[in-house]
């Protein structure tokens, strides 16, 4: 936030340098189950940043001394690959990974229902492919289609989505020159069902209003992507549920099945 | 990389396969598994390509900067390969600072690119001494069903072709082409009991017992090699191996 | 089958969507909070008698009292066993569950780690530790053959109603198949039998969406039996 520039960044018709309107979202493509090895995983393009999430589990949980005899733990690992911004960046863990990791486990941890695996993680693996501005949320978005994907009971989708200040002005979705050059950058999640906010960062300077209009933006903008979530789901899954039909009857017949 | 217990039912069941002429994918010994491969999708990376090669997934990155050269080469670019086995791949790959497995990965690439003289490095040197066009070549794994090295090399190769040096943004004319001489290949057999096999799969792998690696060129010059694992090969079978790939 | 039709309602849910507000029961798959109730995980919503349910389409197996699971095992202990499950949780199997008298200290002389065996859930605490137990009818060593691994939640989709599907399975690949209530799938035959049972296993579980699967995998293995048994 905050460099310096000449830049315009919003016109005096209120449009952005990537010819957007105010509360436009960049655009957004989810796929659902991509990968073959992971329990559940996604792949999600937002504007030109290029996501994958995978997840394993639940599973033993290693080390030992991690395991809660009460719940499943949940473990994020968000990185970016060193090809993935336009300096390269050094592989393996950084202290903002670390930090977005964090906030992102948390984030998805308030809707899967960990009780019901003691001793055992959950592990969700986001790897930034190309990164454009707002990594997090894209990643945090893309990680709970894979939740949903690999079958991990879940109270909702979480969805992540910014909002933040330019020229002035409140916007949705900040883009890269957008992020470098603006005035304040707001990412958050909800969980659409209760608009309950789980994952909120801010940076820059606004003033309280303009907090409130960009959260407000962010979440409403986050219900249209988590139409996209479920869309995502819906086409990897639909036909199955076609299928599915006919024999969902024998499920309570299969007790053990011997030649 | 913790390991994973294999169970005696699938190694018997490989072998018993084998002995009947048979892999369990239904393939032929010497035949490869589908091979996929998409140029370009990352394009803030210089150069890309991923490459499925049946189940398995590798994405190559390549990044370019301006650099010193190395003090014994002062005329020629510097290429340097890096490969991580992220977890997302295989439950069994761990995360944080290369293993001895994905710097073998890393350095038999690296060695087939620089021996296969896949790029003219020549054409990469600004001033002789003084600066250069440094390759950072990423390996990342997505996905893995075996044969990660052949997998690996293909995409390396193919990121390479793709790529643009980005002499404008440093007022070095126009972005050019990155000069590619060679196209080796590098072709992966594993021995397991007394069958050699092309293009293991990650079962196959599990129970071989020796893996080798050679790099050829479009003359078929040998041009690197990695023998792996614990069992040996007669030098026959090298032999056999070499004329084949 | 129709009237089966009319009782069940059929459709493929998310999580977090609601699947009633009419006052039916809460049953597996599912959450309630205010009187309305919510899927907890992907999968196909089913009323049976009072209860709501959502049967998942993907996910772990989890251990339940009572299944028959194929395990391998994976450490031997001085008195025990430890068996992968295929679950978040290993399961110590005792000497004292074995139809064998084990000494002290020989339980590799009985099994041994990378063995395969078929046993049952024979306890789950609270807190998901779990034993399993090899005395009961049927339950033993497993050698020969092959094992693979499908998601558990497909498991009754490779049987089939009826086993249907399972019966196809075997008449068309002349195997013994056995799959475990965690996915793991035991198949004994000869080595084309085999090959061809799991290209079969594997369709179903990869091509699951494809409408009218059962006769789409017996055409498949009309014709590839076909092939391998003219040889």
């Amino acid at each position: 936030m905050g460099m310096k520039t000449d830049i315009k960044l919003i016109d005096e018709k209120g449009m952005r340098i990537d010819g957007r309107r105010p509360d436009q979202l960049r655009p957004i493509k989810i796929e659902a189950g991509v990968l073959k090895r992971a329990d559940g995983s996604a792949y999600l393009e937002w504007g030109k940043n290029k996501v994958l999430a995978a997840v394993y589990g639940p599973r033993e949980a290693h080390p030992r001394h991690l395991q809660d005899s009460a719940k499943a733990i949940v473990q994020c690992r968000y990185n970016m690959a060193p090809f993935s911004v336009s300096d390269r960046k050094r592989p393996g863990p950084d202290r903002r990974s670390v930090e977005i990791s964090k906030i992102i486990s948390e984030a998805l941890e308030s809707v899967i229902l960990t009780e019901l695996f003691p001793r055992s993680s959950i592990d969700v693996f986001i790897e930034v492919l190309q990164a454009n501005a707002g990594t997090r949320c894209a990643g945090l978005t893309a990680a709970s289609v894979a939740l949903a994907d690999a079958g991990i009971p879940m109270k909702d989708l979480v969805v992540g989505c910014a909002a933040g200040k330019i020229g002035d002005k409140v916007v949705l979705d900040l883009g890269k020159e957008e992020d470098n050059f603006g005035q304040a950058d707001v990412p958050l999640a909800i969980i659409p069902r209760t608009g309950e906010i789980v994952l909120l960062q801010m940076d820059g300077d606004m003033t309280q209003e303009e907090l409130f209009k960009a959260i407000e933006m962010a979440k409403e903008a986050s219900l249209r992507i988590y139409e996209l979530q479920k869309e995502a789901l819906r086409r990897r899954y639909a036909i199955v549920a076609e299928e599915e039909k006919e024999e969902i009857a024998s499920m309570e017949e299969i007790k053990e099945e011997e030649e | 990389m913790s390991q994973e217990t294999v169970a005696q039912i699938l190694r018997d069941y490989i072998y018993k396969s084998l002995m009947e002429k048979k892999r369990p994918d239904g393939r032929e010994f010497f035949e490869y598994r589908k091979i996929r491969i998409e140029p370009g999708i990352v394009e803030v990376a210089e150069g890309s390509a991923r490459v499925h090669l049946g189940n398995t997934d590798v994405l190559a990155g390549i990044k370019m900067s301006i650099g010193e050269p190395f003090p014994d080469t002062p005329d020629v670019g510097v290429l340097t390969t890096n490969a991580e086995l992220i977890p997302m791949a295989s439950p069994y790959f761990e995360a944080g600072p290369p293993d001895a497995n994905s710097i073998e990965l890393s350095r038999v690439v690296d060695r087939g690119l620089r021996e296969g003289e896949v790029v003219d490095l020549a054409k990469l040197c600004i001033e002789p001494g003084e600066k250069v066009w440094i390759m950072f070549l990423d390996l990342h794994i997505l996905d893995y069903d075996g044969n990660l090295f052949d997998a690996a090399a293909l995409a390396s190769v193919a990121a390479l072709a793709s790529t643009k040096v980005p002499a404008a943004q440093y007022e070095l004319g126009d972005d050019f082409r990155l000069p590619i001489k060679n196209w080796p290949v590098m072709t992966t057999f594993a021995k397991i009991k007394d069958v050699i096999l092309l293009d293991p799969t990650l079962d196959e792998e599990k129970v071989a017992d020796a893996r080798l690696s050679v790099y050829t060129d479009q003359n078929g010059h040998v041009r690197a090699m990695q023998k792996g694992l614990s069992g040996g090969f007669a030098y026959e079978e090298v032999k056999d191996i070499v004329k084949m790939a | 089958m129709n009237e089966e039709k009319h009782n069940v309602s059929r459709e493929l849910v998310l999580p977090g969507e609601v699947v009633d507000t009419t006052g039916l029961r809460p049953g597996v798959g599912t959450y309630a909070e205010n009187g309305v109730i919510y899927a907890a995980q992907l999968g196909i919503k089913n009323i049976s008698k009072n209860y709501v349910n959502v049967f998942p389409l993907n996910g772990r197996y989890i251990p339940r009292y009572g299944d028959k699971v194929i395990g391998i095992i994976t450490e031997t202990g001085a008195t025990s066993w430890l068996v992968d499950i295929n679950s978040p949780y290993p399961a110590p199997l005792h000497v004292n569950d074995v139809p064998w008298k084990v000494n002290f200290g020989d339980t590799p002389t009985y099994l041994k780690v990378g063995d395969t065996v078929l046993v049952k859930v024979d306890g789950v605490d609270e807190a998901k530790h779990v034993r399993v137990s090899m005395k009961d009818q049927g339950l033993r060593k497993l050698s020969g053959g092959n094992i693979i691994e499908i998601p558990a939640s497909k498991v009754p989709r490779v049987i089939g109603k009826g086993g249907s599907m399972i019966n196809l399975l075997k008449e068309y690949t002349e195997c013994r198949i056995f799959v475990g209530q965690n996915g793991r799938i035991w198949i004994d035959g000869d080595v084309d039998g085999i090959a061809l049972a799991i290209r079969a296993i594997k369709k179903i579980d990869e091509e699951a969406q494809t409408i009218g699967l059962t006769e789409k995998i017996k055409e498949f293995l009309e014709k590839e039996s076909k092939k391998i048994r003219r040889q």
